[in-house]
């Protein structure tokens, strides 16, 4: 058994999947993120990249959207599937 | 107009609102969600029987707690323009998601109706809804359409008609929080009765305001004051 690997979003390569474990951030920052389905227990895919990482496009309760960096390091989750 | 009732259309961006609104009113509205751009709504009108609907399109929104100008809109109609109905627009193939939203509607408002349409996708994909199951669980009624095959629109139309007429009641289900913030809600919503009498749900505003939500409480104030200072003023007139 190996040890589940816990990260940030903004640290996920393409093709992983996620599952989210806690948003530090508040208020509606916060708010704004549980909205759009980044929840704890949710499982993100990591659909696209942009070369400097941000955005990052993420795939959540079948849509996808686009994170800023400010968002996507404040999320962390475990490491469910390895995209490469 | 005694026989005329507004019908709010709620729900997520590309739910099929205004195919919806355009099929039942017979206009050809495009309301954009950009941002920046000042939020105006279509309305149109749809006779039933012998009633008139007036049909307002709302912004498109994944949530209703105000984080845009868009939110802000279609909260503050639902919540105090008080529409006669207001109908839910789901997307079938991402209810998960759309149910975010519907539910906030549940919280703020009595009378409504969760619409779920693009079931002709759904069911190519082998999704199946029970929507009698949903109406026990959610405590209003749910209708499956095809807004762009204009399937499902009788029952639509019958049900915002049993609505106004008052032979459906509806008891939209409450959440239930934990007992920390249920206590919290207890201890502010006689307050909250002061300010806002039975014109909002007390139970939501208290919500809102324990989430500290202050633009809320600013149009509150804004709206409720007012009113206040006016019979004040009458009064003493
Ligand atoms: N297949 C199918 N497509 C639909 C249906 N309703 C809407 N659409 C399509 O979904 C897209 C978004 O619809 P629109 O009315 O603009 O959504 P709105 O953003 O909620 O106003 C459009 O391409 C519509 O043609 C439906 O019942 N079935
Ligand atoms: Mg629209």
């Amino acid at each position: 058994m190996s040890i589940p690997k816990i990260m940030k979003l903004v640290n996920g390569e393409k093709g992983d999947l996620i599952q989210i474990t806690s948003l530090n951030l508040d208020g509606v920052m916060r708010r704004r993120l549980l909205d759009l389905g980044f929840v704890a227990g949710a499982i993100v895919e990591v659909i696209r990249k942009s070369p400097l990482g941000d955005p990052i496009a993420f795939r959540v309760s079948q849509t996808t959207i686009a994170l800023r960096k400010e968002e996507s390091s404040q999320i962390e989750g475990m490491l469910i599937t390895d995209g490469e | 107009m005694g026989n005329s009732y507004r019908i709010a259309l709620a729900g997520n961006p590309n739910t099929g609102k205004s195919t919806l609104f355009n099929a039942l009113t017979g206009l050809r509205q495009h309301t954009g969600n950009w941002a920046g751009k000042t939020v105006s709504l279509a309305q149109g009108n749809v006779q039933y029987k012998d009633k008139t609907f007036n049909l307002i399109d709302l912004p498109g929104t994944y949530s209703l707690f105000s984080n845009s100008s868009d939110e802000e809109v279609a909260r503050n109609y639902i919540v105090f323009e008080k529409p006669d109905v207001t109908v839910v627009v789901l997307d079938a193939t991402s209810l998960e998601r759309n149910f975010n939203l519907a539910l906030q509607v549940l919280e703020m408002t009595k009378n409504v109706i969760i619409c779920i349409n693009l079931i002709d996708v759904a069911e190519k994909q082998g999704i199946t809804i029970n929507e009698r199951i949903l109406t026990n669980r959610l405590g209003v009624p749910v209708i499956k359409i095809s807004a762009r095959n204009k399937k499902g629109f009788p029952m639509l139309l019958d049900t915002i008609d049993r609505i106004v007429t008052g032979a459906i009641e509806c008891e939209p289900v409450q959440m239930t929080y934990s007992d920390d913030i249920e206590k919290q809600i207890k201890k502010i919503e006689p307050k909250v009765y002061e300010l806002v009498g039975n014109q909002l749900s007390t139970r939501w505003v208290s919500l809102r305001l324990l989430d500290g939500d202050e633009k809320l409480l600013n149009e509150i104030n804004q709206r409720f004051g007012q009113r206040r200072q006016h019979n004040e003023y009458s009064t003493v007139i």
